[in-house]
């Protein structure tokens, strides 16, 4: 039963994650006084991409083919981490919130190398720019993490929303306030959101992850579209469940699976309008004031650290 | 058991070493060096594993040898048999490699000398680990500085690689000498020169003599381990020697460093009060994040290879650090996972960078450069080279399932410990080690990418990169059985962990019994709760692809593949020049952190003589200046330049006078022993 429930936790992820990023896109619209495509429409343009031939450069090896699968795994294997609706999970001791981290490290680490393959200078360019802020970004998700460890006594994502969960003052604590204002600004960074990249533009000057992912189609772009958008997912579920887990079931009934499903979907449309409402509102930063950013954020995880400390 | 297979250890590399000196120069040279490397660390491989699983110590005493200076006195516990094992897994490998390798120095006159010290630096590696009293360690350190010196001197007719040699002997020789004051201190109210005798009179040191021994052997240690600031010789000797020998010295030479420091700071001294730990804590942070920020700048594949040997020596230094300052504050637990922290990527590193340095020298062997800027396209010219260079390039980045991974988390598991420590302040150096590293490894992962993104990938931006084959068998052997063992240390840290455990137990205190019980798939850290399951993911990670394609294979997926050109906004042919170069893909990185990097930059640019909108041709050439090194180095140099003008005259080169130089000092030192006895 619960090897179902932890295997449906994942599906039920991968399967929410194209909503997910097609939600904040119409709220965006819908915001900035356009009409916008419906929030399904990520799964149309994945069905379409499914269903479509594959172009390959012809100096692209046999990394550029395998590297999609790679990313998505390492996709899939981190939403098996991470405490969707009920805690603790069975994948719990698989891994740990550094597995997470470094998971996701190696999609980064594939789809940059996928973006050299062809020989673009585009490619070249958006993989260095992918590589340079999630370098950047390691060391406050690091931060971040130590901040949770600190006052959960455990690095698995699990043992952190039940220990939230046991002593509910730990999530207004300073330390846990400016833990969750880091890891919002490397979330960020993390999965391509203004002010660091632009999801909507092709422009060349400013992309980071288009321009790497601009050589795939067919199934190929498919599937690294996919992972994105889980990679976004997974960085909002960790947000939602792990700063503010209530709602989180902690008993296999229907009942709190039901309740868990509707505050996990909650706690993704709020955060969905923030970063939509974030998105109208800043504009995109310059690439090499992005550093700056992502040092403010590891000065606020830092704070974080040292604010548990002197708080215990 | 053990005494057969130290005399076969020994013999095989004496006897690789004769044999190629003796043999043809040749395939036959090759051959015998080859053979008897082969012979010589295999036997060490058993005695090592064997030592360090049953965990029986093995001693040989030989008053007779060098009786002056106490007699050769040998001796082999866990510890020492596992940088016995730490050295043979990337000997055999090397040695294999080299076999092929060397083919490149027949009708030279290096070939023969080239086996014949390769056998003897593999002897003296593998016999460091051994020595049991001073005299003993200090003749094999020296003999492996001394054989590694005339390694790197291989190519000697080159310029760099004497100035590179130049620079090796005086560093190694600077370190030794500290390691001798140390040993003078330590060992003045000693019964014996023997590491026993030493370890009770340390016990009795006072204070002060104590930290001075540690700052010592500090020095001296991470002078050969490449801690900065002491690391300049590194990223110049390395790249000067064979790739084979690159991959010994980058992989295992520098982890004697380690050894030593371990043995002498835990094992002899007994560890000490905190600030020790917190001293290496320090250093190995700002080698892992200096080492790396080097290694991002460099183009020549090498060079690169040995500053991220800094890196990840520095890496070692925060597991040991930790693990030293839990110590000195009674956490036994913590400071076990610590130590093996250490020890593992200590393992880790010795595979990967081995198999990087075998593939840096795979690809100098097909197409005789080392500049990243002229390579591209390699992987489809030497694929299982490529292949084998990827999963290196994925370890030493830290990414699961392989190895780098696992000790990268385990150190991440022992600085999370730091909340533990009765001090908050420590525990806030430890939340800020826990930053460095993570940017250490972010920062390395985007070296690799440029790394093998740069080398491999794409197309070939010069002819030699062009004609390319792929290397012989030996050679893909060497690499692939690294890979392997790069592959089997990532999911198999449950078997591993233990033995560690074991290997660390007894020393400066540590109780026996921590980290020794795992469960069966999965490591797990007392003392912070941390669980992972390396294999399990390893699994997973491998059948999400499968399930993939069987989900293409039964929907209505579109299975069709066609080659075509890559986009080029409508431009009509792709040539070399439109890719990216490693110069602008580590551009973003130079100016985020210019202010250490200082970087010169030089653009000129020839017009057209009728209009300036014509150029004919660009040049633009950028240095990254290694300030720190001048501000350290330089006055140092010009003393010793000025120093050695002043005494010259006293070497005049006339015979008499040195003889006369000899009477007066026996006679001073007899004078000096009738007043003082």
């Amino acid at each position: 039963m619960r090897y179902l429930v932890s295997l449906g936790e994942v599906v039920l992820a991968l399967l929410l994650a194209p909503g997910l990023a097609g939600l904040i896109r119409w709220m965006k619209a819908r915001l900035q006084n356009r009409r916008g495509a419906p929030f399904w429409q990520p799964y149309l343009e994945l069905r379409k991409l499914f269903g479509k031939e594959v172009v390959v450069s012809s100096n692209a090896s046999w990394l550029f083919r395998a590297a999609p699968f790679v990313i998505f795994a390492s996709a899939v294997a981190a939403t098996a981490l991470v405490p969707v609706l009920a805690a603790p999970m069975v994948f719990d001791t698989m891994g740990d919130l550094l597995v997470l981290v470094y998971l996701l490290l190696l999609g980064t680490f594939c789809l940059a190398l996928a973006g050299l393959d062809p020989g673009s200078a585009f490619g070249g360019m958006g993989a260095s720019r992918e590589v340079t802020v999630a370098a950047l970004a390691e060391p406050t998700v690091a931060l971040a993490v130590f901040a949770l460890a600190l006052s959960a006594g455990s690095t698995n994502l699990g043992r952190i929303v039940v220990a939230t969960l046991t002593d509910p003052a730990r999530a207004v604590s300073p330390g846990h306030l400016l833990a969750f204002a880091a890891l919002f600004v490397v979330t960020l960074a993390e999965t391509g959101r203004l002010p660091v990249d632009n999801p909507a533009t092709h422009l060349e000057l400013t992309m980071i992850h288009e321009a790497m992912v601009l050589e795939y189609s067919g199934r190929y772009l498919a599937l690294v579209e996919w992972a994105a958008s889980i990679k976004l997912l997974i960085f909002f579920a960790l947000l939602g469940n792990l700063f503010v887990p209530w709602g989180v079931a902690r008993a296999l009934t229907l009942e709190s699976l039901l309740v868990s499903l509707g505050s996990f979907l909650l706690k993704l449309l709020v955060l969905a309008a923030t970063v939509a409402v974030l998105e109208t509102r800043v504009a995109k930063l310059r690439l090499f004031r992005v550093p700056e950013l992502l040092s403010v954020s590891f000065v606020l995880a830092l704070l974080a650290v040292s604010s548990s400390f002197l708080l215990r | 058991m053990t005494l057969p297979l130290l005399l076969v250890m020994t013999l095989g590399h004496a006897a690789g070493a004769v044999g190629a000196l003796v043999a043809r120069s040749g395939p036959g040279a090759r051959g015998v060096a080859t053979a008897g490397a082969i012979v010589g660390s295999g036997a060490g491989l058993v005695l090592g594993l064997d030592t360090l699983i049953r965990g029986t110590p093995f001693q040989l005493e030989i008053p007779q040898l060098l009786a002056v200076a106490g007699g050769v006195s040998l001796r082999l516990d866990r510890l020492s048999a596992f940088f016995v094992l730490v050295v043979e897994v990337v000997a055999i490998p090397s040695a294999l490699f080299g076999g092929a390798y060397s083919r490149a120095w027949e009708g030279t006159p290096s070939l023969r000398p080239l086996g014949a010290m390769l056998n003897l630096f593999l002897l003296a590696l593998s016999l460091v680990p051994f020595a049991d009293n001073i005299v003993t360690f200090l003749l094999l350190w020296e003999a492996m500085s001394v054989a590694s010196y005339f390694l790197v001197l291989t190519d000697s007719d080159q310029r760099e690689t004497r100035q590179a040699g130049l620079w090796y002997l005086a560093m190694a020789h600077g370190g030794l000498v500290l390691l001798m004051a140390a040993f003078l201190l330590l060992g003045a109210s000693a019964a014996s020169t023997g590491f026993a005798d030493l370890r009770t009179a340390a016990a009795a040191l006072p204070g002060h003599t104590r930290n001075a021994v540690f700052v010592l052997v500090l020095l001296g240690f991470g002078s050969k381990a490449g801690l900065v600031p002491l690391h300049v010789w590194l990223p110049l000797a390395h790249p000067a020697a064979p790739s084979h020998v690159s991959a010994l010295m980058s992989g295992v030479m520098i982890k004697m460093g380690v050894y030593g420091l371990l043995r002498f700071t835990l094992d002899l001294l007994g560890g000490g009060p905190p600030w020790w730990g917190g001293v290496i804590l320090a250093v190995g942070a700002v080698s892992a994040l200096l080492g790396v920020l080097y290694a991002l700048m460099e183009h020549d594949l090498k060079r690169l290879l040995a500053y991220h040997s800094v890196e990840n020596v520095g890496i070692i230094f925060l597991g040991v650090g930790a693990g030293l300052m839990f110590r000195s504050y009674g956490l036994m637990p913590l400071a076990a996972v610590g130590l093996v922290a250490g020890l593992y990527h200590t393992l880790n590193h010795a595979c990967f960078k081995g198999l990087l340095f075998l593939g840096s020298g795979a690809v100098v062997h097909a197409t005789h450069t080392r500049n990243m800027e002229e390579l591209g396209g390699l992987i489809k010219r030497m694929p299982r080279t490529a292949f084998c260079f990827l999963v290196g390039a994925a370890a030493i980045s830290g990414l699961p399932p392989l190895n780098g991974f696992v000790s990268e988390w385990l150190v991440f598991q022992a600085l999370l410990g730091g909340p533990t420590l009765p001090r908050p302040e420590l525990g806030l150096i430890m939340a800020f080690a826990v930053g460095m590293l993570a940017l250490t490894s972010g920062l390395a992962a985007a070296c690799f990418v440029k790394a093998f993104g740069i080398t491999f990938l794409a197309m070939p931006r010069s002819d030699h990169a062009a004609a390319a084959r792929e290397v012989p068998l030996a050679m893909q052997l060497g690499m692939g059985a690294l890979a392997l063992a790069c592959l089997c240390l990532g999911v198999g840290p449950s078997l591993v962990v233990p033995t560690l455990g074991t290997a660390v137990a007894g020393l400066g205190g540590l109780p026996a019994g921590l980290l020794t019980e795992m469960p069966r798939l999965a490591l797990e850290v007392p003392g912070t709760a941390g669980v992972i399951a390396p294999a399990v993911l390893a699994a997973g990670l491998c059948l999400v692809p499968l399930a993939i394609l069987a989900a293409f294979r039964l929907g209505s997926v579109d299975r069709r593949l066609r080659v075509s050109d890559t986009w080029g906004c409508g431009r009509i042919g792709q040539t070399p020049r439109m890719e990216y170069t490693a110069t602008a893909f580590a551009e973003p990185l130079r100016r985020v952190f210019a202010e250490l990097y200082r970087p010169t930059e030089d653009l000129s640019i020839d017009f057209h003589p009728e209009s300036k909108y014509f150029v004919q041709s660009i040049a633009y050439r950028s240095e990254v200046i290694p300030w720190f090194e001048r501000l350290l180095y330089a006055p140092v140099v010009a003393f010793l330049r000025r120093t050695a003008f002043r005494v010259r005259w006293v070497q005049a080169g006339s015979l008499h006078l040195y003889l006369l130089y000899m009477i007066l000092a026996l006679v001073v030192l007899l004078l000096v022993s009738r007043w003082t006895s």
